[in-house]
């Protein structure tokens, strides 16, 4: 079906054997008082039906930002200044908050980062799971009341009946998070887009949550699109992965891929200086330098300040995201550097 | 995330904050009206060439005219002249009595924040006594106690006022004390007055410093309802208090002896507030 | 229940603010040198009147033991004789207080239907004009006299375009709101600065909550966001902004029985300074003292009522 929008002809309907989301060169600017920040300069991605995608990358890369535009909850300075974002091919970016409202619950979740301050701390917590439900689906308050018990059981949280009348300020961490979890299933959406929701927590809770949205994703067929700045967390939950470094998308690829054999000086860097207990490195590298200036990025390739591999034509130009073959994509103009860095490295092992 | 804190700070952004005060408009703009009331104030009699007690019964309840700026009251004193001489009583006894609430609730607020225990419970203790009464409540009271005039003035606003400053103080201490830089100077075995005076206090005092600003509106007011109610400056010393008092008597057909010496409160009320806004944004940015 | 013993503590601590109250308000007459009696009676007393006065407060009495008599008279409800009407001072105060609490409970009112609108339109939009607009009121306001205003509303309203009476309490509670309108209007101006900044900071703050974007991203419409989400927790730090400032508004209501001639007890005591009736006096004072120390309770109380984190121990 095709129809006539302001920006130009608007699918709308699934698009059969396509993403349930597509994020197609999205910017969004802040303004600030020290200029304007460009924090997300040219993004694209694919989230698959049924799978997870994680979005890696350091703190103010983006990703958040990126997030937030998806669903239309940028803070107030933050605007989208171009691209599109479709969901089952409809563009979410020009459609007035009304109509996003409709879409936020039944198609769309998020996951917060804190769930302390992310939850309503005066409202009863099973009235915040049955909200949706009684505002998008119509429930009556003793069915959404139902629905609310039943979820809380599906995510985890022992003896539901009675913890549907505690406030947030009575949960753990862990359980808080949970809570979050099925406020998003509430409304049984398509895409649950999950803002660093195990960052705040201890590492054995961590575990238990990304194993809880492993299962629901694979039990419901919910799509995941997972930001996290810890990469071994991508490892465990998610099938394919983008990396983004200074408001743009530097790699994407299946996350075996990616992880074992990185086509980004970025990702190398990343992959070198994260902590991985599965194989013991002889020492952490961490990148050196500091992250760019979203105000005014270094011209070409943002990476090339703090690169190891960089080369004089990694100045010039911004080099674009090149397809590879195997459904990859990098960023690099050398990527082949890394191939070489890793080999030599294996072998001086 | 907050927009703050994907804006990194790259090194060309280390412009010292000092170097800002002047383009703040609210600081300006509160500094100029304060500047040019005081400027009026102090040169009253170069402003005016009558004495502001001086009775001229042939020239009684007149208007603004060449020879009197701001027109006459019933006994013929202009107005003009009784305006800068009454700014003169009431700002330079507010002005005296701020200092006297903020030396006592720093040190009370001080003693309380650093030493905690015994000298925290009673110190609160009193605070809470002395903000059980209603502002005016009590400093009227103390007044009548202690007899109207300037230095009952000052006795009831100490009483009364220490205890914001002292609970200003009091919680930033309470904050600061547990900073490094703190924690280092007791380990270096320094006196507790000496971390006191010369570490904690300078970095503390200037949330005082701002609550002061708004603090002299407050003295102001006070004095000025304590004149108007006969209790503060005594007739025939003119202040913008008792002007309005005087002017009363003849609020339908002279509004403006009543009108002119509120607008002044106003106006000084207003550049002090700005000037107290201007210091708080500039000492703490805000987002 | 937890809230019972949260606001029981607080009773609890109410009570060495009661006893501190009472000392200042005895102590009140000892602070300066001299012949208390004679303060209180001025230049001219007879010293038939000080002697009479000596007798009756066991003036020549260690300090301590006219403290006790003092608290015993209190809680039998004596608060002694009132010079000059020659009548009980506590039945005096009796008599005016329920022109006061009028005054009181009406600016109140007033004070949160000028206040929440107008912090609610700044905080809508931060640093937007309108923000910028309402932000002036506070500037422009903490610098008004009460009684100035007073005045000017009074010229204004009642002298010249008589919609309301120029002074006094009037009969019944029709004449009760007509005639107390203009006075609890300048209470309620007064002390709308102070609020207005207040709200809309904690209006901000609320507005820019996490829990907010959540609500958002849930889809939540437009309507029951702003109640059940913003509001709802909105109004704990209002409670707590007005309690804090009903010490402000009670004496603010002193200065206003005094311009609008309305039989409080506010006017009471500026009469009762101007001829010297110290027992009134003093028994005002104490009453102000008490009233505070009670809304401040009620404030305590609503807002346990109102925040269930309050639980659980502060």
């Amino acid at each position: 079906m095709t129809g006539r929008g302001p920006g130009g002809p608007v699918i709308t309907g699934p698009v059969p054997g396509g993403p349930v989301l597509e994020v197609r060169d999205l910017h969004v600017q802040i303004a600030s008082r020290r200029g304007l920040v460009k924090a997300v300069d040219g993004v694209s991605l694919e989230v698959p039906r049924g799978e997870a995608v994680g979005l890696v990358g350091e703190s103010g890369s983006g990703k958040s930002m990126t997030l937030r535009a998806i669903l239309g909850v940028l803070p107030p300075e933050a605007k989208v200044t171009s691209g599109q974002v479709l969901l089952d091919g409809t563009d979410l970016v020009p459609l007035p908050v009304s109509a996003l409202n409709r879409i936020r619950g039944p198609k769309l979740a998020m996951i917060f980062q804190e769930p302390m301050s992310a939850l309503n701390p005066v409202m009863r917590v099973g009235l915040q799971i049955a909200e949706g439900p009684q505002v998008h689906m119509g429930y009556s308050r003793s069915k959404a009341a139902e629905r609310a018990v039943d979820l809380m059981r599906r995510v985890g949280i022992p003896d539901p009946e009675r913890r549907f009348r505690a406030y947030p300020h009575e949960f753990s961490g862990g359980m808080r998070q949970r809570v979050m979890i099925a406020i998003a299933l509430s409304c049984e959406p398509e895409v649950i887009l999950c803002d660093e929701p195990t960052t705040a927590l201890d590492v054995t809770i961590q575990d238990q949550i990304l194993r809880l949205l492993a299962r629901l994703c694979r039990e419901s067929g919910v799509s995941l699109l997972f930001v996290t700045h810890d990469l071994p967390v991508v490892a465990q939950l998610c099938q394919s992965v983008a990396v983004m470094y200074g408001g743009e998308i530097v790699e994407r690829g299946a996350v075996e891929d990616v992880f074992v054999e990185p086509r980004h000086p970025y990702t190398l860097g990343l992959l070198r200086s994260a902590p991985d207990v599965a194989e013991i490195r002889s020492s952490l590298v961490p990148i050196p330098g500091s992250p760019p200036s979203l105000i005014s990025p270094p011209p070409g390739c943002r990476f090339h300040p703090r690169c190891g591999f960089a080369e004089p034509d990694c100045q010039q130009q911004r080099p674009p995201l090149r397809l590879l073959p195997g459904g990859r994509a990098t960023a690099c103009l050398h990527y082949e550097r890394c191939q070489e860095s890793l080999e030599a490295e294996g072998a001086a092992r | 995330m907050s927009a703050a804190a994907l804006v990194t700070v790259a090194p060309e952004h280390a412009q010292s904050r000092k170097a800002h005060w002047f383009r703040q408009p609210a600081l300006m703009s509160g500094l100029a009206i304060i500047a040019i009331i005081l400027f009026m104030v102090i040169a009253a009699p170069l402003l005016t060439s009558y004495n502001p007690n001086a009775q001229n019964l042939n020239a009684t309840l007149q208007g603004p005219s060449a020879q009197h700026l701001l027109g006459t009251d019933q006994l013929g004193r202009d107005t003009w002249s009784r305006l800068l001489y009454g700014g003169r009583a009431d700002l330079s006894i507010a002005l005296i009595a701020v200092v006297f609430p903020f030396v006592l609730g720093t040190i009370l607020g001080s003693l309380a924040g650093y030493f905690g225990g015994w000298a925290d419970l009673t110190i609160m203790r009193l605070v809470d006594i002395v903000v059980a009464f209603p502002f005016y409540v009590l400093i009227i009271a103390l007044v009548f106690v202690l007899g109207p005039g300037a230095r009952s003035i000052y006795i009831a606003i100490t009483v009364v006022g220490w205890v914001s400053y002292a609970r200003i103080i009091r919680g930033e201490i309470l904050i600061a004390k547990r900073q490094e830089y703190i924690l280092a100077a007791q380990s270096g075995g320094l006196s507790n007055t000496r971390i006191m005076g010369r570490h904690l206090l300078p970095n503390v005092v200037t949330q005082a410093i701002i609550y002061a600003m708004s603090d002299i509106v407050l003295d102001i007011l006070a004095i000025v309802t304590l004149s108007y109610l006969g209790l503060g400056i005594q007739p025939p010393t003119p202040d913008w208090g008792n002007m309005i008092a005087n002017g009363q008597n003849f609020l339908t057909t002279h509004w403006e002896l009543t009108t002119i010496p509120g607008l002044a409160v106003v106006i000084t009320g207003l550049g002090l507030s700005l000037i107290g806004d201007g210091l708080a944004d500039l000492l703490r940015p805000g987002q | 229940m937890g809230r019972m013993s949260f606001v029981f503590r607080r009773l609890l601590l109410l009570v060495p603010v009661a006893v501190g109250v009472t000392i200042i308000v005895f102590f009140m007459v000892h602070l300066i040198p001299g012949d208390p009696a004679r303060t209180i009676l001025g230049i001219h007393a007879t010293p038939h009147a000080i002697a009479i006065l000596h007798r009756e407060w066991g003036l020549n009495r260690p300090l301590l033991s006219q403290y006790w008599l003092f608290i015993d008279r209190l809680l039998h409800g004596d608060l002694g004789q009132s010079l000059i009407y020659g009548q009980s001072a506590a039945a005096l105060i009796l008599g005016r207080l329920p022109a006061t609490l009028w005054l009181i409970i009406y600016s109140a009112v007033l004070a949160v239907i000028i206040s929440v609108p107008l912090a609610m339109l700044a905080a809508s939009r931060r640093n937007g004009i309108r923000d910028h607009a309402v932000r002036v009121v506070p500037l422009l306001g903490l610098g008004m006299p009460a009684f100035w205003v007073g005045l000017l509303l009074q010229l204004e309203f009642a002298l010249t375009l008589h919609i309301f009476p120029v002074t006094g309490y009037g009969t019944g509670i029709g004449g009760h709101l007509r005639s107390m309108f203009l006075p609890s209007l300048t209470v309620a101006i007064a002390l709308s600065p102070i609020v207005i900044r207040s709200l809309r900071a904690s209006m901000l703050g609320v507005l820019g909550a996490d829990y907010i974007t959540t609500a958002r991203s849930k889809g939540i419409p437009g309507r029951r966001l702003f109640v059940r989400h913003v509001l709802r927790n909105a109004v704990i730090p209002a409670v707590t902004v007005l309690g804090i400032n009903i010490g402000f508004l009670i004496g603010g209501t002193l200065i206003v029985e005094n311009v609008f001639a309305i039989p409080g007890i506010g006017d009471l005591m500026i009469n009762s300074i101007f001829q010297r009736d110290f027992p009134v006096v003093q028994g005002v004072t104490l009453v102000f003292g008490v009233l505070v120390v009670l809304v401040n309770l009620l404030t305590d109380v609503a807002y346990a009522a109102l925040d269930p984190r309050v639980r659980f121990d502060r």
